[in-house]
């Protein structure tokens, strides 16, 4: 295998840790107006993801580095093609990140309810954007013979792509959910849990209903290297409703996370070679080769990678372990 | 108004905005380190009273620090991407490192440090907290790492019209950035140093309780901020004499020297004439300027004028004379506050060591409460005059930064996102404000209230 295979497939573990986590974060985010009936019960729900979010939010920053190292030209059409898509995301994050911090510090229901909404949108707006952006990937986009992009914004919110994004939402809500049903007491918990045996559903349908479109409407499944991760996320997402409904939420979580993982990995494996396909002309699209960086660049990118990576699994698997307790509405609250 | 125009306009305000932050972070995740390692050796509760009180105001910084930073990883893409095309090779290499060694160790620590006061052991708790520190400095270095190698490209072949890198070693021990980290870092020290202070000192002028423990905190940050203050100069004065090897241009326009002096005289107050490159008025100190460039009061410092004619001769026709005026008065500023701030914490450092009480020195606490904003000063002006003095090039001799800019993002993107960054960061700097200033006058064992007043109502009417 080459290094430009290897940082391939670095770069899908990236993402698939990046939706993986920030994926139930974002559910919960979402989920927040809705389970949360007053301030108590909210301040609970941002809580219970209160030591990881940002930690898990440096997954994207990873993902992001590594691309603009290994597959600049990747960085630099995909950053400078998306560009009002990702800048409502970065407003959407700003606006996040400050609210988890500056929302319980002030008494007035006026300013909690200010950033909790924030919180809301700042979680919805990317979860659906990165799925808008997933889907468009994988659909391949308008790039020209010099690796620049094209094509508009509203090209980019294609049928697809909306429908990759609101799965996106869908499968981050679900997840996110299952997550709720781990970490919190009652009453939340029960609602949580409720909510999650709903949102299984549609997000099942949902996944499907992108499968059958990527199928018939993209290239994803052209090369067949697709299909075995497609068919892991698939039974993982059945089996994790099946858990919850026998009352097994550390398995449905399991699942989910796997589900979520292999969706990523679906995606990843539709497009290899390329990184970028182009509509305009096979021949225009980025690939790992004609995008990359130098094989001197990929091998020290290894060889950090390797020292690296598994020291942040550990750490980051032992903050998990410190914060598994769950949290009822009488623990003291830090947020 | 331009695209390049708006983008190198969207990138200072985001950058500078962003620097606002993250100094205080650098030094003040070490302070409360220091503070709290003295509170797990002592047992002293008054010491832990100090990191939470202090905490809480590093946390509100904090919050804004990361959320802006997002940002900029993603603005070299977005407005950027030629020059992402042509120094990724070399440029992605630190900024992915930054994420990988250091982002992930300051976020997860802060995260366990945060919630784990009664999770964890006193020592293992205290070890989050350097963990942050060491995290948070190290991606301070490897971003200098990689703003080092636009300064002074190191370890690199040219190939295809791309920066192609030869040595990772080479643009990891980069020269400049043996001069640009401990510059960083020292101002980190000072800038938190003079939050301490200031903040600590607003408390003593109200006379009111907890008189020790802010007399101890404003102590803490006198030495602080006096080790950084003069180490922030002292590296400053290196990295200057460097900057005239490498980029003489920067320190002829921070000097306004329009013609090649020996030796040089040091201008204290400059006004030019830009068009005409030359002085209208000046006042100068003789021999000065040779002295702070080579340590000897006789060397040559080459001026503006005959740089010109040689980059010419060497790059091809152009203006390779950035905007003097802006560079001049930057420097002035930067120079001048870290100069006030060192005076500051030598006379408070001495009334220490005097044993005075401060509290009988309103004069001088007052002072301290409003130097707070020369390190901020300091901190803009530093960065605004580096980057500006560098001009016309985005990497130092390689590339021009209207080369660099997105060819394909129309002006009207970059206008759209200029006007919400700059709408959403003026809005963040207030809310951050408002808090700061609600959490540093509180007094520090006031607990935080734990719920509103009014119960809030349900956000979504659905039962």
């Amino acid at each position: 295998m080459d290094l430009n295979t290897i940082w391939f497939i670095l770069i899908a573990v990236l993402f698939a840790g990046f939706f993986l986590l920030e994926g139930f974060d974002y559910g919960v985010g979402m989920l927040l107006p809705f389970l949360g009936k007053n301030d108590e019960e909210r301040r609970l729900i941002i809580n219970a993801i209160g030591p990881f979010w940002d930690g898990n939010e440096v997954w994207m920053l990873t993902a992001g580095g590594a691309m603009f190292a290994a597959f600049a030209q990747w960085y630099a059409t995909l950053f400078s093609g998306f560009y009002i898509a990702l800048l409502l995301m970065l407003l959407a994050l700003i606006l996040r990140g400050v609210s988890f911090e500056y929302r319980s510090k002030n008494d007035h229901p006026k300013w909690r309810n200010f950033w909790d909404w924030s919180i809301f949108i700042g979680s919805f707006l990317p979860a659906l954007l990165w799925g808008v952006a997933v889907a468009n990937i994988v659909r391949g986009v308008p790039i020209d013979a010099d690796m620049n992009f094209v094509g508009s914004f509203f090209g980019l919110l294609n049928p697809f792509a909306l429908l990759g994004g609101v799965m996106f939402v869908a499968v981050f809500l679900f997840h996110g959910a299952v997550y709720l049903t781990l970490k919190v007491g009652d009453p939340v918990m029960n609602r949580a849990k409720s909510s999650a045996k709903k949102l299984w559903i549609v997000a099942l349908a949902l996944v499907v209903l992108f499968v059958i479109y990527a199928f018939f409407g993209t290239g994803m499944y052209r090369s067949g290297t697709a299909y075995p991760p497609t068919l892991v996320a698939a039974v993982t997402l059945i089996l994790s409703g099946l858990f919850l409904n026998k009352g097994r939420n550390g398995w449905a979580f399991a699942m989910t996370a796997v589900t979520i993982i292999f969706i990523t990995f679906t995606a990843f494996a539709g497009l290899y070679p390329n990184v970028l396909p182009s509509t305009v002309d096979a021949a225009y699209n980025l690939t790992i080769y004609n995008a990359s960086a130098s094989q001197y660049t990929l091998k020290i990118m290894t060889i950090v990678a390797l020292i690296f990576t598994p020291l942040v699994l550990i750490y980051q698997g032992w903050t998990y372990y410190i914060f598994r307790q769950r949290l009822t509405l009488d623990h003291e609250m830090e947020y | 108004m331009d695209a390049l125009f708006l983008a190198r306009l969207q990138f200072a305000i985001v950058t500078v905005y962003h620097w606002f932050f993250v100094p205080l972070t650098l030094g003040m995740t070490i302070l409360l380190a220091l503070m709290e390692t003295k509170y797990v050796r002592s047992g002293d509760e008054t010491y832990k009273r100090m990191v939470k009180f202090f905490g809480t105001l590093f946390l509100i910084n904090f919050a804004i620090g990361v959320a802006t930073g997002i940002v900029q990883e993603f603005q070299f893409g977005m407005n950027w991407s030629q020059y992402s095309r042509f120094v990724g090779d070399i440029f992605g290499v630190p900024l992915a490192i930054e994420a990988l060694l250091a982002f992930f160790m300051e976020s997860t620590f802060l995260g366990v440090w945060v919630f784990g006061w009664d999770k964890l052991s006193k020592k293992i708790h205290l070890a989050t907290i350097w963990l942050v520190a060491i995290g948070s400095n190290l991606s301070a270095l490897w971003i200098l790492i990689a703003n080092s190698w636009m300064q002074e490209p190191v370890g690199y072949k040219l190939e295809n019209g791309r920066a192609v890198m030869v040595d990772f070693l080479a643009v990891a021990a980069n020269p400049s950035i043996r001069y640009q980290f401990p510059h960083v870092f020292f101002s980190g020290m000072s800038t938190a140093g003079f939050f301490v202070m200031a903040v600590a000192a607003w408390h003593l002028l109200r006379k009111k309780t907890h008189g020790e423990l802010f007399s101890k905190a404003l102590k803490w940050g006198l030495v602080y901020g006096l080790i950084g203050s003069a180490l922030v100069i002292t590296a400053g004065h290196f990295q200057g004499q460097h900057m005239v090897e490498t980029q003489p241009m920067k320190m002829a326009a921070a000097e306004a020297l329009w013609d090649t002096e020996q030796p040089a005289s040091f201008s204290l107050f400059t006004i030019g004439d830009m068009k005409k490159r030359e002085d209208v008025f000046s006042v100068k100190v003789p021999g000065l300027l040779s002295f702070l460039s080579c340590n000897n009061f006789t060397c040559e410092v080459q001026g503006m004028n005959q740089l010109q004619a040689e980059y010419e001769q060497k790059y091809g026709p152009g203006n390779y004379i950035p905007n003097a005026m802006l560079a001049y008065w930057n420097f002035r500023l930067m120079v001048g506050a870290g100069t006030l701030m060192l005076l500051l914490a030598l006379y408070g450092v001495w009334l220490m060591y005097k044993k005075k009480d401060f509290r009988q020195h309103s004069r001088f606490l007052l002072f301290t409460v409003w130097a707070l904003f020369l390190p901020y000063l300091a901190n803009a002006t530093g960065w605004l005059f580096t980057e500006l003095a560098r001009q016309p090039w985005v990497v130092f001799g390689l590339m021009r930064t209207e080369e660099g800019v997105s060819n394909t993002v129309p002006e009207s993107w970059v206008m759209l996102s200029l006007a919400t960054y700059t709408l959403l960061y003026a809005g963040l700097i207030v809310a951050d404000v408002y808090l700061l200033l609600k959490y540093a006058r509180k007094d520090p064992d006031e607990e935080e209230t734990e719920q509103p007043e009014t119960p809030a109502p349900s956000l979504v009417g659905v039962a």
